[in-house]
């Protein structure tokens, strides 16, 4: 007895929790299911803010990426201290080893400078339309004292490895996530042509991408780049490499669509709405595409990370993005050397925020697909 | 079965032939021709070069050929054999490719084995033991596995051998003392040390996505009747799991030969790069940055090939294992 009154109010509970799910929006039903993730809601909170830094770069940095400063050649990130009252920067000298020709940074004991927040330093446009010179810290320090605050450590030419590493997420954190929502339309469009219209549509378009699937996904990939000028100004270059990945990734997508387009073709819904009289068009939009749109965005919330690697690597041999555009890719290319990485762990670092970022998109992934059928 | 073989045949030649011409076109887009590099190479011995040498080499090149006349020129030369001359080396394309065909080869099928060996058996086990502790511990390394972009495992694995096991890496497969020498056992370990990151960083994202799909295949299988019917007449265990789950559940891996075709050729380019291995892969790379064009169609087409072939062999492996592929 004792055993079924304890289980008998559980049951009741479970009961009570589900019995709204009848009036739940599809949606809702969806976001239930999904925070049941957890690892998958952390890999999504750490993705929006890696995304709001990649906006608000060039506010967050404290300094230009691209600043050479040859005081600060291979800076180890800065010391943090508490001193007066406040966060502050611990004082650096710069030595010259003359045994090993290196050069080596020594803490300067009595000197701190403040940490302050909202200073002002080297000026930089907002998204190409709002000139500014504020940044979100940055350290006061009288400029004979030549003190700059480096988070993350300086590269060979000075340049703050923090601010270039903000400064590549815009770059490596979007042309994979724009060339896979290009990609996305056109398997869309293609892969429901192809699985509606079926008869020789169908086998013309399952015949090109079969054609185009030929070739290994990199080689292709790597052939196409290539052939990009090297004198090509970033912006187009930044474009052309999200068209190509576009171009490269849409196949995949359209051969998924067409499977479940096929499939809901043969549905009853489907037959009625013909017999009904519905055109095409209307078919397509209100059947078709809202019912394959969940499995859409599944496909592609995996496809992201694969693109944003792409990306990566491709700028890493200096066939994709190259300097002076900044890329998590390009910065990697310091790393390349097992030398300086041992002299110069910190180099490092922009692999950490491929990682990090591969993995959080993952596992949004993973989260998305166990969610998107609310009904099973 | 024959109608089958013969239908795939033509249309993989078919697909080959406008492969080809997508292959030359791109190959040939980059600016730049042989002939610039040529004249670079002769500046920079020193002295003018005159017009009409100019003038000559452009005309042995063919460079201001029409494209499908370089192309007409290209495809039938390559049907007779001839893969042309790699413009970097002047040596033979055939020739630098017979070079490292063998080691890209090894290496290939090292992991692929390796990939195979760990996941089949994994896989098994973390079917028959769902959520225990190892179950997710392995589940969560494995999503690491397919998370990490390869290259990026690479320089991972390169950085933790330098650091922690202070050893030599980006060497390629072996020390400088030992690239010459003949074969002795002291070679052999010093290769066996230089060869665990490649074959970890290639297998890597096989060995996940083959585990996880060989572990969510015999879940499936693992409900069918036919399974609780063998348990019902007393089977042991094992008989059950290997005998009637798993010959079911490898389907995957049947078609995974599909990729290890084309992988002998490209591997994994970037991982070549990084580790400096004298791999295909990295040679592709090489050839694309430094626009040398024959070299660089020669390995593309290759890996086109392999992929067809590749294809070709999974699925008839697939009708000769399960009769059922057969019927349809």
């Amino acid at each position: 007895m004792a055993t079924i009154a304890k289980d008998a109010p559980s049951q009741t509970e479970r009961t009570r929790k589900f019995e709204d799910v009848g009036q739940l929006s599809q949606f809702q039903l969806i976001w239930r299911r999904y925070k049941k993730n957890r690892l998958s809601v952390i890999g999504a909170i750490a993705l929006i803010i890696m995304y709001l830094m990649a906006l608000f770069a060039d506010f967050i940095a404290p300094y230009d990426p691209n600043e050479i400063d040859a005081s600060h050649q291979y800076a180890q990130p800065s010391t943090i201290v508490w001193a007066n009252g406040g966060l502050a920067l611990q004082g650096m000298r710069q030595i010259v080893d003359s045994v090993n020709f290196q050069i080596i940074y020594e803490p300067d004991p009595d000197v701190t400078y403040p940490i302050r927040l909202f200073v002002r330093g080297s000026p930089y446009v907002m998204w190409g339309f709002i000139p500014l010179d504020i940044h979100l810290f940055g350290v006061d320090a009288p400029p004979e004292a030549n003190a700059k605050i480096f988070l993350w450590g300086a590269d060979r030419q000075g340049r703050d490895l923090f601010s270039r590493v903000l400064k590549g997420a815009q770059v490596s954190l979007t042309i994979g996530f724009f060339g896979v929502m290009i990609s996305m339309v056109i398997g869309s469009i293609v892969g429901t042509a192809s699985g509606y219209f079926g008869g020789w549509i169908d086998n013309i378009i399952q015949r090109l991408i079969e054609l185009i699937q030929t070739f290994p996904f990199i080689s292709l990939f790597i052939a196409i780049a290539a052939a990009l000028p090297i004198t090509m100004p970033v912006v187009q270059r930044y474009m052309l490499i999200t068209i190509i990945l576009a171009f490269i990734t849409w196949t995949s997508f359209s051969r998924e669509v067409r499977g479940k387009v096929l499939s809901y073709r043969n549905a009853d819904y489907t037959a009625a709405a013909i017999a009904a009289g519905a055109s095409h068009w209307r078919v397509i939009t209100t059947h078709m595409l809202p019912n394959a749109m969940s499995h859409i965005i599944v496909v592609a919330s995996f496809a992201v990370p694969g693109a944003i690697a792409a990306e990566t690597a491709l700028s890493f041999l200096n066939l994709g993005m190259l300097p002076p555009a900044v890329s998590w890719g390009v910065l990697l290319q310091d790393a390349q050397q097992i030398k300086s990485v041992t002299l110069y762990p910190w180099l490092l670092i922009p692999l950490g925020a491929i990682v990090l970022a591969s993995l959080c998109l993952y596992l949004l992934g993973d989260g998305l697909r166990d969610a998107v059928d609310p009904y099973a | 079965m024959t109608t089958f073989l013969a239908r795939r045949i033509v249309y993989m030649i078919i697909t080959m032939i406008l492969a080809s011409f997508i292959g030359f076109f791109l190959i040939e887009l980059p600016p730049g021709s042989i002939v610039d590099i040529k004249i670079d190479q002769l500046r920079a011995q020193g002295g003018n070069v005159p017009q009409d040498q100019i003038e000559a080499l452009k005309r042995r090149y063919g460079v201001d050929d029409p494209l499908h006349i370089k192309y007409w020129k290209w495809i039938s030369r390559t049907l007779q054999g001839d893969f042309g001359t790699s413009f970097e080396t002047d040596t033979p394309v055939a020739g630098i490719i017979a070079q490292r065909l063998p080691i890209t080869f090894a290496l290939t099928f090292g992991t692929a084995l390796f990939a195979w060996l760990i996941s089949i058996p994994l896989g098994v086990y973390l079917a028959t033991n769902r959520g225990s502790i190892p179950d997710y511990i392995i589940t969560f390394v494995q999503f690491l596995g397919i998370a990490i972009p390869n290259f990026a495992l690479a320089l991972i694995l390169m950085v933790f051998a330098a650091l922690v096991l202070r050893q030599d890496v980006g060497l390629g497969f072996f020390s400088p003392q030992y690239v010459g020498a003949p074969w002795s056992f002291a070679k052999f370990l010093n290769l066996l040390s230089n060869l665990w990151i490649p074959v970890v960083v290639l297998g890597a994202s096989a060995t996940a996505g083959l585990t996880r799909v060989m572990r969510a295949n015999l879940l499936d299988v693992l409900n069918a009747q036919y399974i609780q019917t063998a348990r019902a007449k007393g089977l042991q265990e094992n008989a059950v799991i290997w005998k009637h789950a798993v010959r079911n559940a490898v389907h995957p891996l049947v078609m995974s030969i599909g990729y290890l075709l084309p992988a002998i050729v490209v591997g994994d380019a970037l991982a070549g790069v990084i580790l400096n291995l004298p791999t295909l892969g990295a040679l592709y790379l090489r050839a694309l940055q430094a626009t040398d064009m024959y070299l660089g169609i020669t390995i593309l087409m290759m890996q086109c090939i392999m992929l067809l072939l590749g294809n070709l062999i999974a699925d008839l492996l697939l009708a000769w294992i399960d009769p059922r592929v057969r019927l349809e």
